[in-house]
């Protein structure tokens, strides 16, 4: 959805990584470009010129600190403020209130009201299992009330019966009579399309709002719209006070910079995207995300670069030349963890690489998120020297004082020794020159460690296609993350390519099941 | 009320209006690169597109004055550029009697104002003697068919429609051999929304598009993109792909009676070169304006129209 903004910053960058250091010039030079591709993508001026602004200022700093390359601290940075632009996590609807709850939608004539009010009603019944009434308050637009009505039934939810006769605040309140005579949980308030210099029509929807009183005023835009964005979002704003944003027409392929516009003026989250005409086409915003796909760092280049500056060198060839001669023990394997962490811990790797959204919540729910990595890091170190490199050393007694030691449970510390040989196992493949079946094996780990089998080893490069497992692959193995590789497995951007992951600690062996949901 | 005036009191009530970051800008003779600066910002903030407004910004800072200059001299030299990059897009839509009926096929991303303009065009086709029917074209959105029924209903208007869900082109076709047998003068066919990255729904508008040309070889007579006028830089894209598959002739821009500039126009005027038939600017029927070079240029700028030279110098040149 933003590729195209994608694309622009890409060139970007492209010209910057050429050089070998960046001057105040270069940073300079950079920003105008970068600014250059937010107004092409649709960022209002006010904002893009905030943005570049704030991003200058640290851009200029942060170009003197050692050992990392200057064009990738400027990806980082606007990487950065493009994150913290899009906000926070956003907050979940209001809707487990003293029902009923009341949604009311408000926006510009055209932007997607009606189809979202469908929408959120079935995925309100859906998900959340609640009673919902739809009700059009739209008494401009011919058949807008049929059209909410055909969709509400679609849905299977409660409509409003229609009345030819009443005013929209007249409705409105029909509407909240009957959500709580027939004890619906969710109301949702489908209002006309209004143009925010429409006084008259601004002054219904304030009118409709204190009588009311919603637990969410939701502002639908189009993700298509240009500059006049910012206008459009703080008339609103101004006007009822939105509560969270939600973005339509993101299937298209507008660069979409509509979206950190009105972010930034109404100060309220994205909640929603619409992704097509079908009722269950709404997702939920996921600003990391969408970060990474507009740096287009979002897949690889940033993971690999960002693991590049993190690792020093000789600590990678050090490791390389262990893992050649099949030694890998608990001290490799923290060294492994805390590399890991370096890179963003599990959800920044994971958050880059696109399409991984949904498979974050799976991880989640095995309990694979970055407070195991610390957890797992706090074992290792309450383990003594000997024990580290003997892990055969590790009996019941000593593991339970592990277990004390790091505030974990013997089952925590099992299962780290249990990484860790897997890890280990694999490494010795690997020095053995078992060549691509090891590596295979090692790439596999992730599907089947019990993350829910999501195919993450699908995908994969065959035999063929493997580079020589030479001293020097393995080096760029041990980093964790195989630069070379990289460039061509994950090339296409997509979850089958993830070389590496397996060999990941933490993600390896991890016996998701115990933990996973009912 | 005047297209014109609506636009300007759009322009008035939203809060960043040109005419306001213009004020100030133009004191010197020379214009300083700051003022550029400020002015390039200006046309970029009303969806001009950074590459177009620097052109223009450039064409401004070459201008010369005899003798001194000050605001008003700059603000009207901006005005006559824009008037004339937008003067060769003037061309209202009129239907010739050499067809019967005149086929107008309306196309367009979702909710961009489709349905209401066909309402708008079957009125004022009404007003100019003309017969005229609609086709509901959309049988996909939810209602859709009864929308257009609506407008049916204002404007006294016969309406084709089918069932929902069904074959749009078989209904286009059906609603030509009708439009003929009755001897209408203007058939005005709605399509569902569509954006242009959804290869299937653009085939379909291919295909819709060919049987009307099966039934009649020169039609559709006007093959016109409906584009909402808060759109931003994606309105080019839009243009480019509707343009492949349903060889546009012309567009309509709607809801200019807000607070956006439509600067897009401009940008598109210089890509495709495809005439502005009309401007939406309200809700009601009659809300439908021819689009004016003159006008426009002034409303953004912020100068009266009548401080412009008339069109006819331009329409000399072409002739
Ligand atoms: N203010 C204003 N509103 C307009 C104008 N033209 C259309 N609208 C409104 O924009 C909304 C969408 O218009 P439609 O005519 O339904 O758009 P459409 O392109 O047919 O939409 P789909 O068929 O759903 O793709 C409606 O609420 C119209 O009343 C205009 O010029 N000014
Ligand atoms: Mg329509």
């Amino acid at each position: 959805m933003f590729d195209q903004l994608k694309d622009k910053f890409q060139s970007v960058f492209d010209g910057l990584s050429k050089k070998g250091s960046l001057s105040e010039a270069d940073v300079e030079s950079a920003l105008r470009e970068v600014r250059l591709a937010l107004l092409e993508a649709d960022v209002s001026l006010p904002v893009a010129k905030h943005f570049i602004a704030s991003i200058k200022e640290k851009a200029i700093g942060a170009a003197s600190i050692k050992s990392v390359r200057p064009d990738q601290q400027v990806i980082k940075i606007v990487h950065d403020g493009l994150v913290e632009m899009l906000g926070g996590d956003a907050a979940p609807l209001a809707v487990d209130v003293a029902p009923p709850a009341v949604i009311l939608m408000a926006g510009l004539q055209g932007s997607g009201k009606t189809t979202t009010a469908g929408k959120l009603a079935l995925r309100l019944k859906d998900r959340h299992k609640k009673k919902v009434m739809v009700a059009s308050l739209d008494m401009t637009r011919p058949a807008a009330r049929e059209q909410l009505r055909l969709l509400g039934e679609q849905a299977d939810v409660g409509v409003l019966p229609e009345s030819d006769t009443e005013t929209p605040l007249q409705l409105a309140n029909r509407a909240l009579q009957m959500a709580k005579l027939k004890a619906y949980d969710v109301v949702i308030l489908d209002t006309a399309g209004r143009l925010s210099v429409d006084e008259a029509l601004m002054d219904e929807l304030r009118a409709i709002k204190q009588a009311t009183n919603p637990h969410e005023v939701l502002l639908v835009a189009d993700a298509l719209t240009g500059q006049d964005a910012v206008n459009t979002a703080q008339a609103f704003h101004d006007a009822v006070g939105v509560s969270g944003i939600v973005l339509t027409r993101m299937d298209g392929d507008s660069r979409g910079g509509a979206a950190l516009s009105m972010r930034h003026v109404t100060g309220m989250p994205i909640k929603f995207v619409g992704m097509g005409e079908k009722q269950d086409a709404l997702e939920e915003f996921v600003p990391d995300r969408l970060a990474g796909r507009i740096l287009d760092m979002g897949d690889v280049v940033a993971l690999v670069e960002k693991a590049a500056a993190a690792i020093e060198e000789e600590e990678a060839m050090r490791m390389a030349k262990r893992m050649a001669s099949g030694k890998f023990d608990m001290n490799d394997f923290l060294n492994q963890l805390r590399q890991l962490q370096k890179m963003g811990g599990l959800s920044g790797i994971l958050g880059m690489l696109p399409g991984i959204g949904k498979m974050q919540k799976q991880l989640n729910a095995a309990g694979m998120d970055d407070s195991m990595l610390k957890r797992q890091e706090a074992i290792i170190l309450s383990m003594t020297k000997k024990e580290r490199v003997s892990v055969g050393l590790l009996n019941a007694s000593r593991r339970k004082r592990i277990a004390a030691g790091s505030g974990t449970s013997v089952q925590d510390v099992n299962r780290v020794v249990k990484q860790y040989q897997e890890m280990a196992k694999m490494m010795k493949r690997m020095g053995s020159k078992a060549g691509a079946a090891g590596l295979k094996a090692m790439m596999g780990g992730l599907g089947g460690g019990g993350a829910g089998g999501a195919g993450l080893g699908g995908g994969m490069p065959s035999a063929g296609q493997m580079p020589e497992m030479d001293a020097e692959a393995m080096k760029k193995l041990s980093s964790g993350l195989p630069a070379s590789m990289g460039g061509q497995m994950f090339g296409k951007g997509g979850l089958g390519g993830m070389p590496g992951l397996g060999g990941l600690p933490g993600l390896g062996g991890h016996g998701g099941k115990s933990k996973r949901k009912k | 009320m005047s297209w014109f005036r609506k636009l300007t009191d759009g322009l008035k009530k939203s809060s960043s209006k040109m005419t306001e970051s213009l004020s100030g800008l133009f004191t010197s003779k020379k214009i300083d690169a700051d003022s550029l600066e400020d002015l390039e910002e200006a046309l970029i903030a009303s969806d001009m597109g950074p590459h177009v407004a620097a052109a223009i910004a450039r064409e401004l800072a070459a201008v010369k004055f005899d003798g001194e200059a000050d605001a008003d001299k700059w603000r009207l030299a901006l005005a006559e550029i824009l008037q004339q990059k937008l003067t060769p897009l003037e061309k209202p839509l009129t239907v010739s009697s050499d067809h019967r009926p005149h086929v107008i096929l309306l196309v367009g991303v979702n909710g961009s104002g489709k349905t209401t303009t066909c309402g708008k065009l079957a009125r004022k086709f009404q007003d100019e003697g003309k017969s005229v029917m609609l086709a509901a074209g959309d049988t996909f959105r939810a209602a859709a068919s009864e929308q257009l029924q609506g407008w049916g209903l204002r404007t006294d208007t016969p309406v084709i429609s089918g069932e929902a869900g069904g074959d749009a082109a078989a209904l286009a076709y059906r609603a030509m051999q009708q439009a003929h047998e009755a001897g209408t003068d203007v058939l005005i066919i709605d399509t569902a929304g569509r954006l242009q990255n959804r290869t299937e729904l653009m085939e379909e508008l291919a295909k819709i598009h060919r049987v009307i040309g099966k039934f009649d070889d020169s039609a559709p007579h006007d093959s016109i993109i409906v584009l909402d006028g808060t759109v931003g830089q994606n309105a080019i894209a839009q243009t480019k792909a509707f343009a492949e598959v349903a060889s546009l002739t012309g567009m309509i821009i709607t809801k200019l009676d807000g607070s956006a500039k439509g600067g897009i126009i401009v940008a598109l005027g210089d890509d495709f070169g495809l005439p502005v038939h009309m401007v939406g600017v309200g809700e009601g029927v009659d809300d439908l304006e021819s689009f004016g070079a003159r006008d426009y240029a002034a409303a953004l700028v912020g100068i009266e129209a009548d401080d412009l030279p008339q069109n006819t110098d331009a329409e000399d040149k072409e002739a």
